[in-house]
């Protein structure tokens, strides 16, 4: 008769004064890197964050974070761990360092549950690294979650901003707010992609130069603040 | 106890539901509960009568065991789930996303992980009954 976990998940939230989604048409584009350092960026300015990743399939958050041994706590729900300073939830603590091979209506499934579940405190972010393209995912949070945010993430490639064109085409067809774009792993010192992003109506946040130093910080927030790509999103973190 | 968080969404659920029939007193709700999930029904029900709201004063709470059945997509095999099969760990991760079913369990036939879950995935509001 009727699914009860999609109406406790309006209450799950109610205490979050912004929910963004940082998404991309493609993969490979640095989102999930840009997700947490803007989580870890704004914990840094005194806000209260959490992170969700919801790339079920391919989840890294963790990775990035160097979150080990830690696990929700079970009190009338899950309660997220604080890693550096941040509620984080993932689908890890479930299938560990295993493969999750979701199809479409289980990767809805498991996003309900854990928004129907999670206990997150009242926060001033929670910042969601969602899995790319424009799939379950990104239609089950326009559903549920009626104050998202999007903040869309692509490389300088064209390929990767044809992708852009048509997540910020469909948002803005949906009404659904758009921060803005951020341009990753620049090489060089063009402007182009900012001036297509302008043409589409939305704001362009900031172009991100490639770091070589980002991958030696994978697994260490502290040192992940210290490079050239957290200096630019901790400026994007002053502006949202 | 994270089925205190699933018994706060049946109540919502049957509330909003009461509302939309124009139930001014709800006197029986049939929760569904998957086995996959194996929810705690002693902590459920307990929730259940904590959370309820004045209009469900006498409701008498029916809880259903739902068997939880796979279909494999590959071979078409199908197979019950055995709890019993599983280790603690494994089933306590099944527990609250079952959709993890796919990371530890194959079709027993062809060893594919790509299955359907036919029936007794989770907790499930079936029906409401009440006076107007």
């Amino acid at each position: 008769m009727a699914d009860p976990r999609v109406n406790i998940i309006d209450k799950r939230l109610k205490n979050i004064r912004r929910i963004i989604a940082v998404s991309s048409g493609k993969g490979g584009v640095g989102k999930s890197m840009v997700a947490t350092t803007l989580a870890l960026s704004l914990v840094k300015r005194g806000c209260k964050v959490g992170l969700f990743d919801l790339d079920f399939t391919s989840p890294s958050t963790h990775i990035i974070l160097g979150a080990e041994g830690v696990q929700p706590c079970e009190e009338k729900g899950l309660i997220p761990p604080v890693v550096h300073g941040l509620e984080y939830m993932s689908l890890v603590y479930y299938s560990g360092n295993h493969a999750a091979p979701l199809r479409g209506a289980d990767t809805s499934n498991a996003l309900i549950e854990l928004l129907a579940v999670t206990l997150w405190s009242d926060l001033d972010y929670l910042v969601i690294d969602m899995p790319p393209g424009i799939g379950d995912a990104v239609l089950d949070l326009i559903r549920f979650v009626k104050r998202i945010e999007f903040l869309v993430v692509t490389t300088s490639s064209q390929l990767a901003f044809e992708t852009v064109k048509k997540l910020g085409g469909l948002l803005q067809e949906l009404g659904v707010p758009v921060l803005g774009v951020v341009e990753n792993m620049k090489m060089t010192e063009s402007t182009n992609l900012q001036q297509q992003t302008e043409a589409l109506g939305l704001k362009f946040l900031a172009g991100i130069p490639y770091d070589p130093k980002v991958e030696a910080a994978i697994g260490d927030a502290e040192n992940l603040l210290k490079t050239e790509v957290a200096r630019k999103v901790k400026a994007i973190a002053q502006t949202v | 106890m994270h089925e205190w968080a699933l018994a706060e969404a049946v109540i919502a659920t049957a509330t909003k539901i009461a509302e939309q029939e124009g139930l001014k007193q709800v006197t029986e709700v049939t929760v569904k509960i998957g086995e996959m999930q194996d929810v705690e029904r002693g902590i459920f029900r307990f929730a259940l009568t904590q959370l309820k709201p004045e209009n469900f004063r006498n409701t008498k709470f029916l809880l259903t065991k739902s068997k939880a059945s796979f279909k494999c997509r590959i071979c078409g095999n199908t197979w019950l789930f055995k709890k019993t099969k599983l280790d603690k760990e494994t089933a306590e991760a099944i527990h609250f996303v079952p959709e993890v079913a796919h990371t530890y369990i194959k079709c027993p036939k062809c060893g594919s992980p790509d299955f359907e879950i036919l029936e007794g995935r989770g907790v499930w509001l079936e029906s409401i009954k009440g006076a107007k």
